[in-house]
């Protein structure tokens, strides 16, 4: 019972941390074709993210991973019946991917326009879609008890599904638009700011307004009710949200980056908590909703995995800090000359 | 068309398709790995150059392994749904530790190899190599572990409908798991050291770069040698087990439709499935085929006729694709052997180094090959004897699969020409000017 809760919020966790780690490259890559003035401009962006992208996406693989071990009916149930929105965010990473390592390698306009609008679709569909699916799931997606999907994929696009990939996307250019001001300096890194703030100002109505309408179109809201010290979470959250403008203007980027985490983590927890004990909800009937406890792994793949996750899961956070921290400083000229670069 | 049967093409073609790219990933980040060893350790700078040549091919292919892996992890849960609930207990466990295990090591540090040449000492640099190869390795164990479950199911028990882990050790001592790593293992460094001979021979033959290739050329030639009869041995061992554990696997390799002793090994015939036997046969040597699959010319081997209909696997692909696997893997042995003896003279040796340029696709065809057997001799079964392939799929339309087909199908059709066309130009570039490597690391 309480394996099952405890591997609830990892599964809740490891999303989050895909969103706030692959969430700034997802950022960077929806603006660079309007914020990359020059070839130069551009090529800073890609090599601001250039030793951590990979690694970052990788969270979404683990994320992938542990829904199947954890949950295998969640992971067999949410993929089949999300088939088409999930091929489109798989074959828009597949594009980011490779055009990320492929632009830098012929040194003619047309080949990097191709790969620039490439970087643009790989980064911005999976952040809008993955925005679009998460509102669905808070809503219940229309599927039976043996799995079988009754509804149509351009219903995802939803009033409330499309609050939620807006909400998405503007976070990730935030987070994005932060993490290039870390990484560059002058007139890129004023441009960046700028970005960032700007954004701000239509992120926070667009937040505003999707909690209000969580309140309409999802139960969300009653966990929060039940368990009023929940709304702790959302507190923080709108704290980490207002903060990151406050850092911005003070020009302490990387605290502002920091914020713009920490709001990603938070907005996806506020869901999370909403959604316990159901992982993937149905909307036809309540008696589908995949929870935690019906359509978890059996305690020992439970127990195996969890202790799998406590050793290694750690190991991976420390190598990763170490990565950013090898990194951290803004891209010079003299990166961008490097054999290597993209 | 039934969106069984399309999901089916689309898993082959986007395994397939990632098989291409994983075997060189393995086998190239090892010998990088030691070249860039020897540079930290003597200072010489063309190992360093080679470092960095081979480094460049191996990105591109890097890339391309990751993003048509990155589609396979979610495919279980789009195509196979069926199977996923069923086996996910198991199955899915094995894929979470590959990801938090490998993966994570994988891309962290290919990410600090790439843009770490200032911020890291020689040595230190040369030690991420090393990390990137151990963790592409280790990725693959995990991976076959979970293949190796399908193809012989040990450590489960049946309950609710579904299969429970029973014992994560059997599970991950698995037979045909562990032969699957040494097999496939080894098999990518073999491909791994194909491809830098053949390279080598391309710009050895040109006479250009001589002291690069002539070094990279021996490091393949020595790792292809052991690695060929590495191969030979494990794959025979492979052999005797799928004797054992899948009897209509190894019937269907041979296209051997009479349960007898002292079976016969065909070299060649036409296998016709239909009428359950074969049109042609030629050279069949007595005893022969006992021995391969059980180590004693007298052993009885089943036929496909005393295997029930609805449990033979389709015989042509299997039977071909064992016969090109062992046939190339007998001549990528003589091959090695003869370069062996010529190892001090390459350059006399246009011919040879002809033959070793144009050698590049053939391991990549011996292990997809390989893979035919291993998985299409595994059907109808998903999981062998527990699961058949048609009960696995999702409840998704037609229109769904076919869609999705079609955008692999197209999308990697692409994504193979850009590649090829980038390695090739890479290839064809040659190393750095010994200056500009060294004004650039
Ligand atoms: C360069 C590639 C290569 C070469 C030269 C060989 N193999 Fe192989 N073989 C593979 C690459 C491979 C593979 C693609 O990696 C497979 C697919 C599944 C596996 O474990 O390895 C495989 C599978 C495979 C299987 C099927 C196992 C199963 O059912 O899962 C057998 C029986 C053999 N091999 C036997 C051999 C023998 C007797 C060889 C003699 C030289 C040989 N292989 C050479
Ligand atoms: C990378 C090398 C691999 C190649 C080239 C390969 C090839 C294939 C092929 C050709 C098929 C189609 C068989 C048929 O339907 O007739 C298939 C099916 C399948 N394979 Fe593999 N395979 C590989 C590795 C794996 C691994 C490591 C796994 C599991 C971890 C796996 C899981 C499956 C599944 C789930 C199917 C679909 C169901 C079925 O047709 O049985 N494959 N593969
Ligand atoms: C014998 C079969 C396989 C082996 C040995 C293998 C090995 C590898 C290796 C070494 C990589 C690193 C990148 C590269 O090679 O270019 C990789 C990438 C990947 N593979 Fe495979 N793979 C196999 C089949 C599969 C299957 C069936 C799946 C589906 C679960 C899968 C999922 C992935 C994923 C998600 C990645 C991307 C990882 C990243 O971002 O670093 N692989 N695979």
């Amino acid at each position: 019972m309480e394996l099952q809760a405890i591997w609830f919020f990892l599964w809740g966790l490891l999303w989050a941390v895909f969103f706030m780690t692959d969430g700034f490259d997802f950022g960077i890559g929806t603006i660079y074709p309007f914020a990359g003035k020059t070839d130069t401009d551009k090529r800073m962006m890609l090599n601001a993210m250039g030793p951590l992208w990979d690694g970052n996406e990788v969270w979404l693989i683990t994320a992938g991973g542990v829904t199947f071990a954890a949950f295998p009916l969640v992971y067999a149930t949410m993929f089949s019946t999300l088939y088409t929105p999930l091929m489109l965010i798989l074959f828009a990473l597949i594009f980011r991917g490779v055009a990320i390592h492929f632009r830098g390698k012929i040194d003619t306009p047309t080949w990097k326009r191709v790969w620039d609008f490439l970087i643009f679709i790989g980064s911005f569909v999976p952040a809008l879609l993955f925005g679009v699916a998460f509102a669905n799931i808070f809503q219940g997606i229309p599927f039976d008890g043996q799995g079988f999907y009754h509804g149509n994929t351009l219903k995802l696009l939803n009033p409330y599904g499309l609050l939620g990939g807006v909400l998405f996307v503007l976070l990730f250019i935030v987070h994005g638009a932060n993490w290039m001001a870390v990484k560059s300096t002058g007139e890129l890194q004023a441009r960046m700011a700028a970005i960032s703030q700007k954004t701000w100002v239509a992120l926070v109505p667009v937040a505003v307004v999707f909690l209000l309408a969580s309140y309409f179109a999802t139960d969300l809201w009653a966990n929060y009710f039940k368990y009023p010290v929940l709304f702790i979470v959302t507190l923080v959250n709108v704290a980490a949200l207002l903060s990151i403008r406050y850092f911005v203007v003070n020009q302490t980027y990387f605290k502002a980056w920091f914020a713009s985490a920490a709001t990603i983590v938070l907005c996806t927890f506020f869901g999370i908590i909403g959604l316990f004990p159901a992982l993937f909800p149905s909307s036809l009937h309540p008696d589908w909703h995949l929870t935690a406890f019906n359509a978890s792994s059996s305690p020992l793949t439970l127990k195996i995995m969890l202790g799998v996750v406590i050793i290694f899961i750690p190991i991976v956070i420390g190598y990763q800090i170490w990565a950013y921290h090898l990194f951290k400083d803004p891209v010079t000229e003299d990166d961008l000359d490097m054999d290597e670069a993209y | 068309m039934d969106p069984v049967f399309l999901s089916r093409l689309q898993f082959a073609a986007a395994t397939m398709f990632h098989f291409l790219f994983v075997p060189l990933t393995l086998g190239l980040s090892v010998l990088i790995a030691y070249m860039e060893t020897k540079y930290a350790r003597t200072g010489d700078k063309t190992y360093l150059r080679m470092t960095k040549f081979w480094g460049k091919l191996f990105l591109i292919n890097f890339a391309l392994g990751v993003v048509t892996g990155i589609t396979l992890e979610f495919q279980f849960g789009t195509n196979w749904s069926r199977y996923s609930a069923y086996v996910g207990d198991i199955f899915g466990s094995l894929l979470a530790i590959e990801a938090s295990v490998a993966f994570f090591l994988e891309s962290t540090f290919i990410g600090i190899w790439i843009f770490g040449w200032k911020k890291l000492s020689a040595k230190a640099h040369a030690g991420v190599m090393w990390l990137v190869a151990l963790a592409g390795n280790l990725s693959a164990v995990w991976i076959l572990m979970a293949n190796g479950f399908m193809q012989h199911p040990v450590g489960y028990v049946i309950k609710d409908g579904r299969a429970e882990l029973e014992s994560f050790i059997a599970l991950i001592t698995n037979k045909h798991g562990l032969l699957e790593i040494i097999h496939v293992v080894p098999a990518s460094l073999l491909l791994a050291s194909f491809f830098v001979m053949g390279v080598s021979a391309w710009h050895l033959l040109k006479k250009q770069h001589l002291p690069i290739f002539e070094r990279s050329f021996r490091i393949g030639l020595v790792v292809g040698l052991v690695m060929a009869i590495v191969v030979g041995i494990t794959g025979d061992m492979h052999g005797v087990n799928v004797s054992k554990t899948q009897p209509a696997k190894l019937a269907a390799m041979e296209s051997h439709w009479e349960t007898q002793t002292r079976a016969p090994l065909v070299l060649f015939a036409i296998p016709d499935q239909e009428n359950e036997k074969n049109l042609i046969e030629i050279g069949a040597i007595p005893g022969i085929l006992s021995f391969l699959g059980f180590h004693d010319f007298n052993a009885k081997v089943t036929g496909l006729r005393d295997i029930p209909k609805d449990e033979r696997p389709p015989v042509l692909p299997t039977f071909v694709g064992f016969r090109t696997m062992v046939g190339l893997g007998t001549l990528f042995i003589l091959l090695t052997i003869y370069g062996w003896f010529k190892r001090n003279h390459l350059t006399e040796n246009p011919t040879y180094l002809k033959i070793m340029m144009f050698a590049i696709p053939l391991p990549y065809i011996a292990m997809e090959m390989g893979w035919i057997v291993s998985e299409v001799g595994r059907q109808p079964w998903i999981v062998y004897g527990l699961m058949r392939t048609a009960e696995a799929a999702s409840p998704i339309s037609t229109t769904q699969v076919f869609t999705s087909l079609m955008g692999f199908i197209l999308v990697y059709g692409l994504l193979g020409a850009v590649g090829f066309y980038l390695m090739a130009k890479t290839v064809k570039q040659g190393p750095d000017a010994a200056n500009q490597s060294e004004k650039r690391s």
